[in-house]
């Protein structure tokens, strides 16, 4: 397995730093309900950066990576519904949290096919929330301009959350060593597009 | 000047550089909770100066205590007193004088600030060295005291007085002392155990101290974010707090349930960063 290197822990301790900046002064102003939901994700996405710089890749054989790699894109797109489409909030969030339960469910309980599509349809909405959202209200005119970086974040992480998914699931898009080479730029471009695209927003 | 350099290079082993910069760091943090003239650079650096003066006097005495102790174990072995490097009346001799250096310009400073600068030097030497760590697991209580007194002295140099607010931020580093002793004493058990030392996993085995170690982090987090609202910390940075506190939880409780060397160890640095970035966040504050 690739040996994390100096320059994946300075690349994830860059990603560290935007991402605890989102959490401690990107997300000012904001409502109760988006800041929490920017919190958790971006806080998240801290923590799981700090741990791979100290345990390495092999981190990413933990089977909480599923559930992690759930709660980041779940509560990111909740934040984004509720804060530019505030009428969908109660309804987007009921869907978060039977999502989210569905996934720990099947993945313990009736792990199997029945996983695999659950886990495919809430990151498939979540995915698509934080792609399509941020671009439909920028060319839309309700939002600036640089508030479509958001959904390039959203396209990253989709990428990144596909590598992680099919690798996981035993069927590699590219080879482990790969995956883990292009990860830690794959989480920082990511990052940084989020934070500009929320800058900019 | 070469000779200079070579006792230099012997010397600094003695004084666990790493331990001491984040002890010294709480200190920091505690004088700019205290939201005082944090500019005030001569202030700034004897308040540095005492404490790594004293700080490092009293690592340096344990060194020198416990240095039958180290030569019975791998890890410490090859420390510049068991190693043969440094005799144990230079270790001594060097020990009494930087502490004296350091309580003594610390008390010049502030009575009351000398006075809990003394108390972690006596707390650390006295109590937890030479009189309890030999003896019982539960030497790291104290320990533990000793820790927190940096961040303490700091509080009440910044403020002329003690509060509540420094003695919960010492509450926090004392509750936080567990998770970072405790996982390195399981990761060293065999060491600890070879040397005569009781440690909470030879005394209590591995599943209690995981326990724990899981409520001191508990503790720890709950204290830091208390004190942290004490300190008026903004909305933002207790954010911020209590997403690392998450962090340490999850890896605690996550330590216990599913035990692992890696987690522990995982446990172990994350403890570590997590006391750095609370202290990193306090001192931005202080001078916010």
């Amino acid at each position: 397995m690739k040996k994390i290197s100096v320059l994946d822990r300075i690349l994830l301790l860059i990603t560290g730093l935007l991402a605890a900046y989102q959490v401690a002064v990107g997300c000012d102003g904001l409502r109760t309900m988006p800041i929490t939901s920017y919190t958790i994700s971006f806080g998240v996405l801290l923590v799981a950066g700090l741990l791979m710089i100290i345990l390495g890749f092999e981190v990413l054989d933990s089977p909480l990576v599923v559930i992690v790699s759930t709660v980041i894109p779940l509560s990111l797109s909740l934040g984004l519904v509720s804060e530019r489409l505030v009428n969908f909030t109660i309804p987007y969030l009921v869907f978060v949290v039977i999502g989210f339960l569905a996934i720990v469910i099947t993945r313990y309980a009736i792990p199997g096919k029945a996983a695999t599509i659950v886990l495919a349809v809430v990151h498939g909405v979540a995915g698509m929330t934080i792609f399509l959202l941020p671009i439909i209200l920028s060319l839309r005119g309700d939002a600036p301009g640089g508030f479509a970086l958001v959904g390039v974040g959203g396209a990253l992480i989709g990428v990144g959350g596909l590598l992680l998914s099919f690798l996981k699931g035993g069927k590699p898009i590219l080879s482990r060593d790969t995956i883990m080479t292009v990860l830690p730029s794959l989480l920082l471009l990511m990052t940084v597009a989020f934070v500009a695209g929320f800058a900019f927003g | 000047m070469k000779i200079l350099t070579i006792k230099f290079k012997q010397y600094w082993p003695l004084i666990k550089s790493l331990q001491t910069a984040l002890l010294l760091t709480t200190g920091l943090a505690g004088y700019m909770s205290a939201r005082c003239p944090v500019l005030n650079l001569p202030t700034v650096l004897a308040l540095a100066g005492s404490l790594f003066l004293a700080i490092s006097g009293s690592t340096v005495l344990n060194m020198w205590y416990d240095r039958d102790i180290d030569a019975k174990m791998p890890r410490t072995s090859k420390r510049p007193l068991p190693a043969g490097k440094i005799t144990s009346k230079e270790a001594l001799t060097f020990g009494l004088v930087i502490s004296a250096l350091g309580v003594g310009w610390a008390l010049t400073m502030d009575l009351l600030y000398g006075v809990v600068v003394f108390a972690g030097l006596f707390f650390d030497v006295v109590v937890y060295s030479i009189w309890l760590k030999r003896r019982t697991a539960w030497s790291i209580v104290w320990g533990g005291i000793s820790g927190g007194m940096p961040i303490l002295a700091g509080r009440v140099l910044g403020l002329g007085q003690l509060d509540w607010v420094g003695i919960t931020l010492s509450l926090a580093v004392l509750f936080w002392i567990p998770t970072h002793i405790l996982t390195f004493s399981m990761r060293y058990h065999q060491d600890y155990q070879s040397a005569g030392v009781p440690t909470f996993p030879s005394t209590y085995g591995f599943q209690s101290t995981r326990v724990v170690i899981a409520v001191s982090s508990v503790i720890a987090a709950l204290a830091m974010g208390v004190a942290a609202y004490g300190v008026g910390m903004t909305w933002g940075y207790l954010r911020l707090m209590i997403v690392l506190s998450g962090g340490l939880l999850v890896l605690a409780i996550s330590s216990t349930v599913r035990p692992s060397e890696r987690t522990n160890f995982g446990l172990f640095k994350y403890a570590s960063l997590y006391m750095l970035s609370s202290m990193l966040l306090l001192f931005s504050e202080g001078i916010r």
